[in-house]
């Protein structure tokens, strides 16, 4: 399989990639980790005329912990870098758990954090966390820059909110002291799209809820955050009847559809345990 | 539309390349075409299954998923860069000796992924040689053999794991 023919540009820095966006326009599509990308040119779901290879633009690898405790990730930080990354593992569980488990060990070398965040695949991994953890997208062009949160950066189903001349240049992921939580992923076989995903970002003190960020992967037509069931936890101390009740309101959340990967039932059954896990871990590290 | 070639320079094990290439070319047709490197295979061609994986400074890449283009200034290594002159690379050995294949097809991605993994991981357990291996798809479901290969391959493999 073959994409499509395309003008193919490769900017050595970020003035030059913004400056190619004014030229081409509607035109131009950003190439970074190019794991999604690259089989859409090649199944012609995807015809740019123009393809910006941003790889050669210093400086976008990073992912680092600012004093405040939230979490930068550049354009460029492939999910491997993530998924061995020594900062996450210790302050970050909800993008740690997530950096083990997307796509596959090989896509992983190449693809990136905020790519899959642009590519707004409603059955995407990343999107679901960010929305649990409030992430936001900062946004860059020759205008300047500003900041998008992530539930109105994804406008709908591979779509997003950038405009022709912008690029996505770094995810932030607030990140408070002492955030727990995590994400759970059913699939079929590593690879495969989830059957679905559940991430919990969670803050407690004083042996109560803070803040919960709940959100769901594959189990409608875009990530869902759980609302209910985060006002629900607000304030609340675990228990298992707590717990069972954030984990009903989160599968009546879920908008699922039968398909071959299981019965909407199934899914919802699948989302109530994995919450249900994720919150009774937490429960049992308190204790 | 008027599209220029691009002119590239890859050194593909070992031996630099300077080539023009259609920037929509992948990286795994200018091995198996441009360069004759038939070795690297392509299987689902839909960054499924893994069997074109080659590394591309050292980490392995899905090449049916990257264009040519992209490799520019970057070393390529494909299963006929394991080879010595005459001898076997030790990975290579260890799929002969626990018969890690049995149509072979998806073997030459399977080893260069096997490479990079001792590379990092000069002592896998069978857990994360599987867990390495998750992203190259056996459809003979050879998977047993496979995880023996490796396992042979990292103890002759010297115990640093940094030759390879």
């Amino acid at each position: 399989m073959y994409p499509s023919k395309f003008i193919y540009q490769a900017p050595s820095s970020m003035e030059e990639a913004l400056s190619l966006l004014q030229q081409y326009g509607d035109e131009a599509k950003i190439l970074a980790g190019g794991q999604s990308l690259v089989p859409m040119l090649k199944l012609r779901f995807a015809t740019p005329g123009v393809l910006v290879d941003i790889n050669r633009v210093p400086g976008l690898g990073y992912h680092r912990r600012e004093s405040d405790g939230g979490m930068r990730v550049g354009a460029l930080c492939r999910h491997r870098d993530l998924e061995r990354s020594a900062v996450l593992a210790e302050h970050q569980p909800t993008m740690h758990a997530a950096a083990q488990v997307i796509a596959d060990p090989i896509v992983r070398n190449r693809g990136t954090l905020v790519g899959s965040l642009c590519h707004a695949d409603p059955q995407g991994d990343w999107a679901a966390i960010g929305v649990a953890c409030g992430a936001t997208i900062v946004a860059t062009s020759s205008r300047g820059e500003r900041e998008i949160p992530l539930n109105e950066f994804v406008v709908g189903p591979f779509e997003n909110a950038l405009e022709l001349d912008e690029i996505a240049t770094e995810a932030r992921f607030p990140t408070a002291r002492g955030t727990c939580g995590g994400y759970l992923k059913l699939e079929r076989r590593i690879g495969d799209f989830a059957t679905a995903g559940v991430a919990l970002s969670m803050e407690a003190s004083g042996g109560r809820v803070s803040r919960a960020g709940i959100a769901l992967t594959g189990v409608g037509p875009r990530t869902i955050e759980c609302v209910a069931a985060q006002d629900y936890l607000r304030n609340k101390a675990l228990d298992d009847a707590v717990i069972e009740e954030a984990a009903r309101l989160a599968a009546d959340a879920a908008q699922p559809r039968s398909d071959h990967r299981g019965s909407a039932d199934y899914k919802r059954h699948v989302v109530a345990t994995f919450l249900t896990r994720l919150l009774g871990r937490e429960l049992a590290l308190a204790a | 539309m008027d599209v220029e070639d691009r002119r590239i320079t890859v050194t593909v094990n070992g031996e630099a390349h300077t080539v023009e290439v259609e920037p929509r070319l992948l990286l795994a047709h200018l091995l198996r075409t441009g360069l004759t490197l038939t070795g690297t295979h392509v299987g689902c061609d839909t960054t499924n299954c893994g069997a074109c994986t080659v590394l591309v400074d050292g980490v392995p890449v899905k090449s049916c998923t990257m264009l040519a283009v992209q490799a520019d200034g970057t070393e390529v290594t494909t299963v006929e860069g394991l080879t010595g002159h005459s001898e076997l690379h030790p990975v290579q050995e260890g799929f002969s000796v626990e018969h890690g294949l049995q149509c072979g097809f998806c073997t030459p991605g399977m080893m260069l992924t096997t490479v990079a993994l001792l590379k990092e991981n000069p002592r896998p357990t069978e857990d994360e040689i599987r867990w390495a291996l998750s992203g190259n798809l056996c459809r003979c479901t050879g998977y047993q053999n496979i995880v023996k290969a490796v396992m042979w391959a990292a103890e002759k493999l010297d115990p640093a794991g940094v030759r390879a």
